[in-house]
């Protein structure tokens, strides 16, 4: 860990001071508080995760999104000292940890199913690991009433694990795991046991739960919701490698290739060729012949063939008679084939005239449309991302 | 709305008169039976006495011989649990392919005859059985062994005959925990051995606690080990009832002394229930899933 020393000089202010004192020992974040280095994992034949590498920040959220079987788990278990890496190394605060046993690891873990030991009370379940670290009773004690007080179900320490929801056992489970200050916490799916309008209210607790304890979490989950809403950095996964990682923003509005385009959200995707520059923008022509203009996310060359992703909320719906044209906005015209009302907004399938299919999603409000109708699909060229195909 | 409460016991009435023709009658005939009187020409005589249970306990003889059968019975349970616990964990933790091929050995002495399984011990401890004839071989003793006809010999011809019961037991208690339990009470500071001590052991109590009552009430009833590889001292309480009635054909002492046994267990099991509270730990479990 390095520690930087901020010193105020030549004022006698009071405030100054005291912020001197409180702000001395600042900590700087470390930006590979967890790194892991060319690591691989093979089952057999199977390669589940393959020559990777990735640094997670200190006090950061990290998401690994995927579907199954992306080697997400993995990752998370390796990390975790329950598999161990065929190649590679993970490091914890720099120090190597591959050869340290699971239990001299500190971290915390959370599974899908909660894994409360059913024949303990609430107040042993969250003591567990206090007790292996060897901490006085008394301290136990307050400790775990603590712990029970930051996930909000004080009181409930006399009773079993199987008297509790899902949920409340999910928050005890979580209890259980912060409370032995863990270096990295882990969750392994930990929402989707849950009811949906649980899991929203999980979600937002484990994020703000996150940022009051301000611990280092990996996150596993498969649903981009979750993904998205809570982390600091989403690291998109696929068949062992990362796809790729940033922000939600990032990966969500500049994904870099056709996966994680395809895996966030709805996205069209239209086969163009590179025809020439128009500033930032690259002028492509589509396989109707028509033009399009578009952010390339790589550098491309004239002639290229490259795939043009839209994002489907990124539409604007006109009718096709009252339609002006306006410069430099990309157009499509078509027919409603399909229409879905999904209460705040409402999803169009819209056939072009070529036979292609592209879908929009739009505000209620601004949708009277029905099927059948001639629309035009107007979007703007910075909604237009170009991709290597 | 009609009351359909009765349908699943449409179910169970084949079982329950089988059970009550073939089990509850015998047993009323076998109680009725033992309160008889039995003549010294050997005749049975309807009547209502104690004195064939006065009989069992006015002897030293026959209450020693209950008491023996408890504590070869109690002997015989604390080894099928050493002998089964380690393969039904085994069976637990193991990721071979080969784990159906040997549970099914497991239960492979179930397709042999219990008396010709039980007879097999005598060409492996005899005096000139496999274990004899190999040490005389090899010159390790200069006179056989006497393995045979002693309680030792009966204790393993009960643990080859109970070992499944407790193993299959004490493993379906096992594969019904879940595995992130111990990976949860890993990753919070345990060893694998604490864990187990922690987590795995206490969840498999009831798979233990019913393998070990099997266990016991099957070798309080058992009379072929100890007539087959036990010798005049070993002697159990299912034997001596087998001489009163098939022997001497003494029904009426041979009914009381069943009776007797039948009425111990019950007391045992209910006993054991209450306090080590099988119920109990099954209700907490199906409450967890």
């Amino acid at each position: 860990m390095v520690y930087r020393v901020i010193i105020y000089s030549g004022s006698e202010d009071f405030y100054a001071r005291l912020s001197w004192e409180t702000m001395v020992l600042k900590q700087e974040k470390d930006p590979a508080f967890v790194k892991f280095t060319g690591i691989e994992k093979r089952f057999g034949k199977v390669v589940a995760v393959k020559k990777m590498d990735l640094e997670i920040p200190e006090g950061s959220l990290v998401t690994l999104l995927g579907p199954s079987g992306c080697g997400k788990t993995t990752l998370l278990r390796m990390l975790a000292g329950l598999e161990s890496p065929t190649f590679g190394d993970i490091h914890i605060k720099g120090k190597r940890i591959n050869d340290t046993p699971i239990h001299k690891r500190n971290l915390g873990m959370i599974f899908q199913n909660y894994a409360l030991f059913p024949h303990k009370t609430i107040s042993d379940n969250v003591a567990f690991g206090l007790k292996y670290r060897n901490v006085a009773k008394s301290v136990i004690k307050q400790r775990v009433e603590n712990a029970l007080e930051t996930v909000r179900l004080p009181g409930v320490g006399d009773r079993m694990p199987s008297q509790l929801s899902g949920g409340q056992q999910q928050r005890i489970a979580l209890a259980r795991a912060i409370v032995i200050e863990p270096d990295v916490l882990l969750m392994d799916e930990p929402l989707s046991a849950l009811d949906e309008n649980l899991r929203e209210d999980m979600r937002r607790e484990i994020d703000n739960l996150q940022q009051a304890i301000g611990v280092t979490t990996i996150f596993v989950t498969h649903d981009q919701r979750e993904a998205l809403s809570m982390s600091d950095k989403v690291v998109v996964m696929k068949d062992g490698f990362i796809q790729q990682q940033g922000t939600p923003e990032e990966v969500y509005n500049n994904s870099t290739n056709h996966f994680v385009a395809d895996f966030l959200g709805h996205s069209n995707f239209l086969n163009a060729i590179v025809n020439k520059k128009q500033g930032d923008l690259l002028s492509v022509r589509l396989e109707d012949e028509s033009h399009g203009l578009a952010v390339p996310a790589a550098a491309f060359n004239k002639g290229d063939k490259v795939e043009m992703v839209i994002r489907a909320q990124k539409f604007n719906l006109g009718y096709r008679a009252d339609h002006v044209p306006e410069q430099g906005e990309n157009v499509f015209f078509g027919k409603i084939v399909d229409r879905s009302y999904m209460g705040g907004e409402v999803s169009y399938f819209v056939e072009l005239d070529n036979g292609l299919v592209l879908h929009a999603i739009n505000f209620v409000k601004r949708s009277p449309y029905r099927r059948g109708d001639e629309v035009a699909m107007t979007v703007a060229p910075e909604h237009c991302r170009l991709l290597k195909v | 709305m009609k009351d359909k409460s009765w349908k699943p016991w449409v179910l169970l009435s084949p079982s329950l008169t089988a059970i009550f023709f073939l089990l509850v009658i015998p047993i009323c005939f076998v109680i009725v039976y033992s309160f008889w009187l039995r003549a010294p020409s050997g005749a049975d005589i309807p009547a209502f006495q104690f004195g064939n249970y006065a009989k069992f306990f006015d002897d030293f003889f026959y209450p020693s011989i209950l008491l023996s059968t408890l504590r070869v019975a109690f002997e015989t349970v604390i080894l099928c649990l050493v002998f089964g616990y380690i393969p039904a964990y085994f069976f637990y933790k193991t990721r071979s392919r080969f784990k159906p091929f040997l549970m099914l050995l497991v239960m492979l002495p179930f397709w042999i005859s219990f008396i010709i399984r039980t007879l097999s011990w005598i060409n492996i401890l005899g005096d000139s059985g496999l274990i004899n004839h190999l040490l005389l071989k090899f010159h390790v003793i200069s006179s056989p062994l006497a393995m045979l006809y002693n309680e030792g010999a009966v204790i393993m011809g009960l643990l080859q005959y109970l070992l499944p019961f407790m193993i299959l037991n004490i493993y379906v208690s096992l594969d019904g925990i879940d595995k992130s339990l111990t990976e949860a009470a890993k990753s919070l500071g345990c060893t694998e051995w604490q864990a187990f001590k922690e987590v795995t052991l206490p969840l498999s109590l009831p798979g233990v606690s019913a393998g070990c009552l099997l266990v016991f009430v099957l070798t309080c009833g058992t009379y072929l080990p100890p007539m087959i590889l036990g010798g005049p001292g070993n002697e159990m309480i299912a034997n001596l009832i087998f001489k009163r009635i098939i022997g001497t054909l003494d029904w009426p002492f041979g009914s009381a002394i069943s009776v007797l046994l039948m009425v111990l267990l019950m007391v045992i099991v209910y006993t054991y229930n209450r306090y080590m509270g099988i119920n109990q730990i099954f209700k907490t479990l199906s409450n967890e899933s």
